[in-house]
């Protein structure tokens, strides 16, 4: 099992370990996930995500013109320092991965999920050929710091990461060691995401707890993103969904549809033909939880979807759910029906995001 | 009232003249996390030990909650499933799920003391 550099400190906090992706990974520390669910949401919370994958390529236009073969993303409109949300597809546009592309002064910088940036790595490396240097970072953390107080905690001890716009990046100095931080994140809150080597984001997470910050495990980061809309892959979208069946088309840039990336066809396609399933957002009766894999019904019994991530939202203080379903099931407060241990509870299809999200300056409006 | 016993699926169990109380241990509520929902057994349904009785819910994941004595279900408490945030607040006091008619006082023989619960909750988290 892996561990990341912050393992030690975790344990120091009193976390509690689950294995996710072959990583060791907090997933709450003693006060728990709703405790540390609103500690993000009104105040500032530290997120581990070392485990994901931090992919390095090094190149010029050329390397921009060939990234363009390969993700849906305009790029050459990409200013140096700022990042895109994208898709690696497979030729039916089903999604390998979702990742972040930002553009660095040498090339790019890709944020991969843990679980799949390995194989992204090889599909990447496949389709870039022999002529740029591609590398997946061993010596990088990644933090992630979110919630409202977060941008005084941080512009403290990195003077000039408040000035940053959601959805850009640059870099800076920790104890006088380059790190690159972006405006982002998958809270729903304004925050920021740390690259940080492994030698020094220790006592960088040390010195965020002392000024006020905390540690939020992976269960507070799951119902934070589950309120604020947002996909996890492996659950909401997977190489079986693609970005228009699940509700992502806004990430695909509009002067690249039709282009020549891999499932470009099928994008075109399902522009054209709309798509059969949809993900949408979805509000149980009540306060009974419909967990992943819930079949959803119609009133007249036939199944039309199933949940893909479904939790308690404790900023909205219910039971709220993603999911698939055909697409003449797709409008709000459409009722369908959830099978429940056995039993139909009534629900109604939804608007996402369940939490309107604090982004700063609102240049990119993400997700919705 | 009769001594707490406990189940080794981390109930606890009061008795008094032919009623049994029953509800989930600290420990219990502590492995859970935030429990955000309950589901009780209906007054009237018969329960046998070692059956289903309810279902709680943390932000994580659904658990059964199982019998640990066979009877009628009497009694259903309904304010933890109206805030089941109490269920973690004070599990083994306020927090109780339901009480049952029992039906074999016997059956609590095979249940552990506080002692014996606390050895073995000790030893399975480890």
């Amino acid at each position: 099992m892996n561990k990341t550099a912050l393992y030690n400190l975790h344990k120091k906090f009193n976390a509690k370990f689950v294995s996710f992706a072959g990583y060791e990974m907090p997933i709450q520390y003693k006060d728990g996930i709703i405790a540390e669910h609103n500690l993000t949401r009104e105040k500032s919370g530290i997120f581990d995500v070392s485990h994901m994958g931090q992919l390095f390529i090094v190149g010029d236009d050329k390397l921009t013109d060939k990234l363009q073969d390969i993700f849906p993303t305009d790029l050459k409109n990409l200013s140096v320092n700022q990042s895109r949300y994208s898709f690696l597809m497979n030729e039916n546009a089903g999604i390998y991965d979702d990742l972040i592309i930002t553009k660095i002064s040498n090339g790019y910088m890709i944020i991969l999920n843990a679980a799949c940036k390995e194989k992204d790595f090889e599909i990447i490396k496949s389709k870039l050929g022999e002529d740029f240097k591609i590398s997946l970072s061993k010596d990088l953390s990644l933090v992630a710091v979110q919630g409202p107080d977060s941008k005084n905690l941080i512009e403290k001890i990195i003077p000039g990461v408040n000035k940053l716009k959601f959805m850009f990046g640059g870099d800076f100095k920790f104890n006088s060691n380059k790190i690159y931080v972006t405006r982002s994140g998958y809270t729903g809150e304004d925050g920021f995401e740390i690259s940080i080597n492994n030698n020094d984001v220790v006592e960088f997470v040390e010195t965020l707890i002392s000024l006020g910050s905390n540690l939020i495990g992976l269960g507070a980061r799951d119902t934070l993103r589950l309120e604020a809309g947002l996909c996890l892959y492996g659950n909401d979208i997977d190489e079986n969904t693609s970005p228009l069946e699940a509700n992502l088309k806004w990430a695909i840039s509009k002067n690249r549809i039709n282009s020549n990336f891999p499932g470009a066809k099928q994008i075109q396609r399902q522009i054209n033909e709309g798509v059969t399933k949809l993900r949408v957002g979805i509000k149980p009766e009540g306060k009974i939880i419909a967990r992943q894999s819930t079949k959803i019904f119609d009133e007249n019994n036939n199944q039309i979807g199933k949940i893909t991530s479904g939790s308690f939202g404790p900023s909205v203080k219910s039971p709220i759910a993603m999911g698939y379903v055909n697409n003449t099931y797709t409008k709000e407060n459409t009722k369908i029906f959830l099978e429940i241990r056995g039993k139909k509870v009534s629900a109604s299809v939804c608007k996402l995001p369940f939490y309107k999200k604090n982004y700063h300056k609102g240049d990119v409006n993400v997700g919705s | 009232m009769s001594e707490v016993k406990f189940s080794k699926e981390h109930e606890w169990v009061t008795i008094k003249d032919d009623v049994a109380t029953i509800g989930i241990t600290k420990h219990a509520t502590e492995l859970l996390g935030d429990i955000v929902f309950a589901e009780l057994p209906e007054k009237g349904t018969s329960v046998t030990k070692d059956g289903t009785a309810g279902v709680v819910e943390s932000t994580k994941a659904a658990s059964d909650v199982y019998t640990p004595i066979s009877g009628e279900v009497v009694d259903t408490n309904q304010s933890i499933v109206d805030d089941p945030s109490k269920i973690n607040n004070d599990p083994e006091g306020d927090a109780w799920f339901f009480k049952l008619k029992v039906k074999d006082l016997n059956e609590i023989n095979s249940l552990m003391s506080r002692e014996e619960y606390e050895k073995f909750a000790k030893e399975s988290t480890n």
